[in-house]
């Protein structure tokens, strides 16, 4: 049933770029707490991948009444709404490990814990 | 399908927001200031929650307003706090990431197109389970929450599990024994 | 931020009914949008405005963190607790229709006391999670 319309799949074109932009902010980010929200926002394109395509035009929510026939598909939304709760569950414990993090090495940015990293490596090569 | 023209305006609606999303991703990833990117995000969720109120996601749209925009937001803002960091540096050359990025999307895309149009009522996601939970046999009008305790009982079971076991590791994390205090 | 009488007042005003809008949230959940994660969340923010206006000690005096630790695990056994008494009734594990002679009444029961241990776990996760970073963050300012 795909006519391959780029309006008709707008909803996935945007799921992608937002999933693309937080591999992105992932990827290309070295401070720690801004690659956590860029994982968050990986994680909400995922929401949107799931309910955009159980909606039906013309649908309701899916909480049934006498007067209306058209429900938007229900199963989407429950594996979402465990999904968000778990999420922000594991974002705080990636905070947590940013703030040990920060505790150790005095800052939360990538290049300058590998730098300390390797500093401490020469170090200990250097002595023994 | 109620009046004629209604699935249209319905769909500009949902678009216009998900442009929205768009623009507001794409000033967040420009930003470099931690507490202007954590005020965003959480301007992103509430964005969120009204794309699935559009999307019929009422449960959901209720979750991640509280969640995202609620509850993360002060985290984030609590850890800002803990590490003390202004603002991210800046990258220095975001070339390879950019490329590995638009490769991956562009990939994304050529899939997508190949899956049902949005909004179809013959597409498989509809046909499967979803009639046999909107016949409601256990007598709740809310199917999403029959479904969530009752038909996915085990799901749920598993999800609070991993809620607790991350509270779990929180407090691992983060308790400071008293012999540490002491020593200092 | 303790010192604003306005923030005082109005906090003092909305977070009984923010409170009470939780347990709405879960006791209305079979009818209307909502349930036991939104209602645990909901909980959980009521009690972090109470923490960010009247400060963290008052509110773990109010809210002890024993208290807080028992709900984290006790959610977790309500909701196995559930299943473990669809079994002793003679049903499968996690098996409402058993728990009363009418089985819709026994579905609704079921389900009714599995939203209650997802909202216990959920809002005291969230609470303890603003405690251990919000306690942290205090005591490094004593000590500095």
């Amino acid at each position: 049933m795909s006519s391959g319309g780029v309006i008709e799949h707008f909803s996935y074109i945007v799921t992608v770029f937002l999933m693309v932009a937080g591999l992105f902010i992932v990827i290309a980010r070295g401070n720690l707490i801004k690659k956590l929200i860029g994982l968050s926002i990986f994680q909400t394109s995922v929401y949107l991948l799931y309910i955009a395509p159980g909606k039906l035009l013309g649908g309701t929510a899916p909480i049934l009444a006498p007067q209306y026939s058209i429900y938007s598909n229900p199963l989407p939304h429950v594996l979402i709404l465990t999904a968000i709760v778990v999420g922000v569950a594991t974002l705080a414990l990636g905070l947590a490990l940013a703030v040990r993090i920060r505790e150790a090495y005095g800052t939360i940015e990538e290049d300058e814990i590998v730098a300390r990293d390797n500093a401490i490596e020469d170090a200990e090569g250097a002595g023994s | 399908m109620g009046r004629p023209g209604g699935g249209i305006i319905e769909t500009i609606i949902i678009n216009v927001l998900l442009v929205f999303m768009v623009l507001l991703v794409l000033a967040l990833i420009r930003t470099r200031n931690l507490f202007a990117v954590i005020v965003l995000s959480g301007l992103y969720s509430f964005l969120m929650a009204t794309v699935l109120v559009a999307l019929d996601a009422v449960d959901v749209a209720m979750t991640e307003a509280a969640v995202g925009a609620g509850v993360s937001t002060v985290l984030l803002l609590g850890a800002l706090n803990l590490c003390k960091s202004e603002e991210a540096k800046t990258a220095k050359r975001p070339w390879l990431p950019l490329a590995l990025s638009a490769t991956t999307g562009v990939l994304l895309i050529y899939g997508a197109m190949g899956l049902p149009d949005f909004a179809d009522p013959q597409a498989p996601i509809h046909q499967h389970v979803a009639p046999r939970y909107l016949q409601n046999e256990v007598d709740i009008p809310n199917v999403v929450t029959a479904v969530l305790a009752s038909f996915r009982g085990y799901d749920t079971l598993g999800e609070t599990t991993v809620v607790f076991t991350a509270g779990a590791g929180i407090i691992a994390l983060l308790r400071r024994r008293k012999r540490d205090t002491d020593a200092k | 931020m303790q010192n604003d009488l306005v923030l005082r007042v109005v906090g003092k005003l909305l977070i009984p009914f923010i409170l009470l809008f939780a347990l709405y949230v879960l006791f209305h959940g079979d009818f209307g949008p909502g349930g036991g994660f939104q209602a645990g969340v909901i909980f959980a923010t009521g009690i972090v405005f109470h923490a960010l206006i009247f400060g963290l000690d008052n509110t773990r005096q109010a809210v002890p963190d024993r208290l807080v630790e028992s709900m984290l695990a006790g959610g977790v056994l309500i909701y196995a607790g559930v299943g473990v008494a669809g079994l002793l009734l003679g049903g499968n594990y996690l098996d409402y229709f058993v728990l009363d002679k009418n089985p819709v009444i026994g579905q609704h029961r079921g389900i009714f006391w599995v939203e209650v241990g997802v909202a216990t776990t959920v809002s005291s996760v969230m609470l303890k999670i603003f405690y251990m970073f919000a306690s942290r963050g205090q005591r490094e300012g004593k000590e500095e």
